[in-house]
């Protein structure tokens, strides 16, 4: 219990705060070569060291006090009590659309505690509202928390449950579901999330923040309500994302799960649309479509196929890549690897040998181009016609990360390696595009 | 005024741009830019709710007007984060070691660990939706005229964006200023006088300029003044660029506060309360369908509307100067403006008047059942935004029966003040998480304290005996922004009193004189006085030069030479143009002999002046006509 009294605390400091029972928030008199520091216990940020004291002056600032064992320290005051007292809700209009948010982590909107400095993540519908109000105009929305966890955290089993929950949501009878998710792995989770709900009825949109909601810039707000508008009201029922097309807050771009790819480790613009045109836009309060092939939405019945396979790896061919590398997936059983070749799909030839044991063992190998950008072609030069003949399947245009994705799901469908071969070259949902289209702007 | 009995208290906040290589927190550098912008986006900002379940009334005051922001940026002076698209950098260093240093000139007590804070600002300034801002040093002490004066606070933090335009609902900002750090120094509320404020601004500012690491030039340094009276309020005025007019900013402000709180005691005596007010707004639109006044009929024929709303008891009040030229009226104007986006407003203590008529004038009072010391204000616009602009009207005038409303204020060129804000509430402050605290360890501070710069007087003195300067220059020499300059010239045996009275008089003249003399960096300077040192110009022609410079800003010394015909004539001329003018004034030479030299020197001279030095010419002209007289 002492370890959450005093956050990132510790040593001999720590003991002194204990003996004089001081707990976060608490006002402290700290006196050091007759200067005087009156203010509030801060927590510390834990990987910090342990002889500095942070205080939250009268001010609002805080300051970080050397600690020495002479230092004179007095309690005067207690923390007041954090109390939170949501506005009231603006009343619901009837006869609204119905969209359900499911929260997998990050936070979708939240407030600060100016006592401590903690950001608070909204946890329940209500909490969302009275923060994002705009949202009780579009739609009659009902949130629940399915996971907190760091994107970087989410793996294949979350895959299942986000696919079984949204599932649920969808049977219910919804007309459009919002999963809140971090931004580092969305593009694998709108890829499995199309693989695993599939014949679908409503959009699933995928919806997060590049900077966090305790700040008034935060795009949170706008990507949210947008896309609870689409989620009501979008003509399509696809798995896509839907964050900034650019720096500006003018419009929110819907991109095709299977064809997105985050691009930029900061922007709001960072999520981009691979080898083909995003699906729709939302601006100024209205949806406009991008691209006139998409699934309309309808009365279709949806169909969970949520099980991925543990036994895949995506990894990147370099200069003096090791057949030592491909080895080892092969001695651990896996069934099934990307390969992230160079330009048109080529790898050096020294892993040959070790791709022909690949396949005597059965072993799936797809290749991709690190490029992103464009198809592979393994025809145009010699060392791609070898992996094609030595049982490489080259993947068209779809990027690494999806194949990685659908090629798990493919495993995961069946133990049949040729089923799975003939699963994983068929377009099931759009993540082949069989005309590159010209984009101005990559990346 | 007499400040002691209405307890005039006065605190400062001086923010100073520090002449550092980067940014704050990125590697741009720290400086404007004068091109276009490369390219612009639009933002919109939100409050974040507070643990109490509210937004800072200021934070929500913002939203509610719904203001788009557009930023401009170019490749020179921003990156991603100006733009708030990349996490901030580390806390520059030099920014840190700068006000360390001035931390340490004036005793201030630095703290062990700096954390940088976010301080919540939705006007778009900022494009996080707030500034990053750090405590650097507490306490502390300056002294001036003989007393000590108490610091709080030395801060460090960015400077906001720069604001181009506001126009309707868009407000305009360039990126370029956002980030370039700042030095904030809080003295403690301890002046009490206009005269003593403006003094302690200017101690603090020399001391600033003695670390020789600060930003010059218009608008590099900024004071933030808090004013207030017995009985009145702490008024936040901010922005005060010019440190000429803030004795006259806490003059005014005392008198406003004054004012209000005289007004206040009238409305008492006449029995106006809170109750007495309602927002009660009335269609006036018919009165006026035959105005002369152009405002009231282009309003009218947009489709728009006369609205009205009657203050009861405010007769007389609406039109009571309350500082120069500045009357409640006025600042019920600004509320109207400000929250209803209305170009004015117009009310009874000044009508008749503004085409509007007598007759006009009375229909509204009969027409509102206005009683005897009822005044009516009138707003001309949108209906929707006439509604909003009145409500603000009957807002503010019930403040004016409490008498003086706690607001952020902006300073006016003439020293008299705005209504910009509702106050902030407590300082909506929480970590900027992305900065790492910065150490300021024993050993830094040790090393700083080795080559801390001399204070500004100790530097005087030096200067007096070390360049023979009087008082007077090395005063001026010191509180400008050329010391470094003329330190530098000084050893290349430049001579100091010509430069000093041309660093420091002349320019300032020619400022005022309206001539562009930002435009003369140090390097132009330089290039100026080596013209003198090398004997290719004269010193008489100094503030020729530099004024052709200032105005032609791509131009170099050696042009401007050039352009002025100002290039020293030989030796062998001179002696050619004198011989001339004493053969071509024979019969005056004749006649009056060598008190002709007066009339001869003032002919040559005309033709010569500033081209060649006068003691030359008369030495010359001495000799040839004596020469001549001779014959």
């Amino acid at each position: 219990m002492d370890e959450n009294k005093l956050p990132g605390y510790r040593g001999e400091l720590r003991d002194r705060l204990l003996e004089l029972g001081v707990e976060i928030g608490d006002k402290l008199e700290l006196t050091v070569n007759n200067y005087s520091y009156e203010g509030s216990l801060m927590p510390r940020v834990e990987s910090y060291d342990d002889w500095h004291l942070v205080l939250k002056l009268k001010s609002g600032y805080n300051i970080g006090i050397a600690y020495n064992p002479q230092m004179k320290m007095r309690k005067i005051g207690i923390a007041p009590k954090p109390e939170f007292k949501p506005p009231p809700l603006p009343e619901a209009a009837r006869g609204l659309p119905k969209v359900s948010i499911v929260s997998t982590g990050g936070t979708i909107a939240s407030r600060v505690d100016y006592v401590t400095g903690g950001v608070y993540s909204a946890m329940t519908s209500r909490d969302l509202l009275s923060i994002v109000p705009e949202l009780t105009k579009i739609a009659e929305v009902d949130a629940d928390i399915l996971y907190s966890i760091f994107s970087e955290d989410i793996g294949a089993s979350h895959w299942e449950g986000m696919a079984k929950r949204a599932y649920e949501k969808i049977k219910s009878g919804v007309n459009g579901v919002i999963i809140t998710h971090g931004t580092d792995t969305m593009g694998y989770s709108s890829a499995a999330m199309s693989f695993a709900i599939q014949d679908l009825p409503i959009p699933i949109i995928f919806v997060g923040s590049q900077r966090s909601s305790d700040r008034p810039s935060s795009d949170n707000a706008t990507n949210l309500i947008a896309g609870v508008y689409t989620a009501s009201f979008a003509p399509f029922a696809e798995v896509v994302t839907g964050l900034h097309e650019t720096t500006s807050d003018t419009s929110i771009v819907y991109i095709r799960g299977t064809k997105v790819r985050k691009c930029h480790t900061s922007s709001r613009y960072a999520f981009k649309t691979v080898n083909a045109w995003p699906v729709a836009k939302y601006l100024d309060g209205h949806i406009e479509m991008v691209s006139d092939v998409y699934r309309a939405r309808q009365g279709s019945e949806p169909r969970l196929l949520n099980k991925f396979s543990e036994k895949v790896a995506l990894i990147k061919f370099h200069p003096d890549f090791s057949p030592e590398v491909l080895e080892y997936y092969i001695n651990k059983g896996y069934r099934g690897l990307i390969i992230e070749a160079t330009g048109l799909g080529q790898v050096n030839k020294n892993l040959w040998p070790m791709i022909d044991r690949a396949r005597e063992e059965d072993m799936i190998i797809g290749i991709t181009s690190q490029c992103i950008w464009g198809r592979v072609n393994l025809n145009v030069y010699s060392h791609g016609r070898e992996l094609v003949e030595r049982g490489a399947i080259p993947l068209e245009d779809m990027h690494s990360e999806t194949a990685y994705v659908k090629l798990k799901w493919c495993l995961g469908q069946t133990d049949d390696n040729e089923e799975a071969t003939r699963l994983l070259l068929e377009n099931l949902v759009g993540e082949f595009n069989p005309r590159t289209p010209y984009l101005e702007s990559v990346c | 005024m007499d400040y002691k009995k209405i307890g005039l208290t006065v605190g400062i906040e001086i923010h100073q741009e520090l002449a550092t290589q980067h940014k704050l927190f990125c590697a741009c550098p720290p400086r404007l830019s004068d091109r276009e912008p490369d390219y612009t986006f639009m933002r919109k900002l939100r409050p974040s709710q507070s643990e109490l379940g509210e937004v800072d009334p200021a934070a929500l005051f913002e939203f509610l007007k719904g203001k788009t922001i557009v930023y401009q940026g170019d490749n020179d002076t921003n990156c991603l984060v100006e733009m708030d698209e990349e996490p901030p950098g580390p806390l520059d260093s030099e920014a840190v070691d700068i006000t360390l240093i001035f931390s340490l000139m004036t005793e201030a007590t630095p703290v062990d660990e700096i954390h940088v804070m976010r301080k919540t600002v939705v006007d778009g300034s900022n494009t996080g939706g707030f500034q990053r801002t750090a405590v650097v040093s507490l306490g502390g002490e300056i002294e001036a005229m003989n007393k000590k004066y108490r610091l709080e606070q030395i801060a460090i933090e960015e400077d906001a964006a720069r604001k181009i335009s506001e126009e309707n609902d868009i407000i305009t900002y360039r990126l370029d200023r956002l980030g370039i750090p700042l030095i904030e120094i809080t003295t403690a509320p301890e002046m009490h006088t206009p005269e003593e404020t403006k003094v302690v601004a200017s101690r603090i500012g020399s001391i600033l300029r003695a670390t020789g690491r600060v930003r010059r030039g218009l608008g590099t340094i900024r004071q933030d003044v808090n004013v207030s009276i017995k009985g009145g309020e702490i008024i936040e005025i901010k922005g005060v660029q010019d440190l000429g007019i803030l004795d006259t900013v806490v003059e005014y402000e005392a008198l406003r506060q004054s004012s209000l709180i005289e007004i206040a005691k009238i409305l008492k005596e006449r029995r106006v309360h809170t109750g007495s007010l309602t927002k009660e707004i009335v269609d006036v639109s018919m009165i006026f369908e035959q105005t002369k006044s152009k405002i009231l009929k282009n309003a009218m024929n947009k489709g728009g509307v006369v609205l009205a709303v009657k203050l009861p008891g405010f007769k007389g009040l609406t039109g009571k100067e309350i500082s120069p030229d500045r009357r409640l009226g006025t600042e019920l104007s600004d509320h109207a403006k400000f929250m209803g986006n209305v170009k004015g407003i117009f009310h009874t203590d000044e009508l008749p008047g503004y085409s509007i008529s007598e007759k006009e004038t009375q229909s509204l009072i009969e027409f509102m059942r206005a009683g005897e010391d009822d005044a009516i204000v009138i707003v001309a616009d949108e209906e929707e935004k006439c509604k909003a602009a009145l409500i603000a009207v009957v807002d503010r005038a019930l403040q004016a029966i409490k008498g003086v409303p706690a607001e952020t204020r902006a300073a006016n060129p003439d020293g008299t003040t705005r209504f910009t804000r509702p106050r902030p509430g407590a300082a909506r402050m929480y970590p900027e998480t992305d900065v790492k605290p910065v150490q300021v360890t024993s050993e830094r501070l040790e090393k700083l304290n080795e080559v801390l710069p001399e204070m500004p007087e100790t530097k005087l003195k030096r200067l007096q005996k070390q360049y023979s300067l009087n008082e007077k220059l090395a005063k001026q020499i010191v509180d400008s922004d050329y010391l470094e300059l003329f330190e530098e010239l000084a050893s290349k045996g430049i001579p100091t009193t010509l430069m000093a009275v041309t660093l420091t008089e002349d320019l300032t003249k020619l400022r005022r004189d309206g001539v562009p003399v930002e435009t003369l960096d140090d390097q132009r300077l330089r290039n100026v006085f080596k013209l003198i040192s090398e004997g290719a110009a004269l010193k008489e022609s100094l503030p020729d030069i530099l004024t052709w410079l200032a105005k032609n800003p791509n131009k170099t010394a050696k042009e401007a030479l050039n352009a002025l015909e100002l290039n020293l004539i030989s030796h062998l001329e001179l002696l050619e143009i004198v011989k001339k003018t004493v053969e071509s004034n024979s019969q005056l030479i004749k006649d009056r002999g060598s008190r002709a030299k007066g009339a001869l020197m003032g002919f040559i001279m005309r033709d010569v002046r500033g081209r060649a030095d006068a003691s030359e010419v008369n030495k010359i002209l001495e000799e040839a006509l004596k020469e001549k007289l001779a014959d």
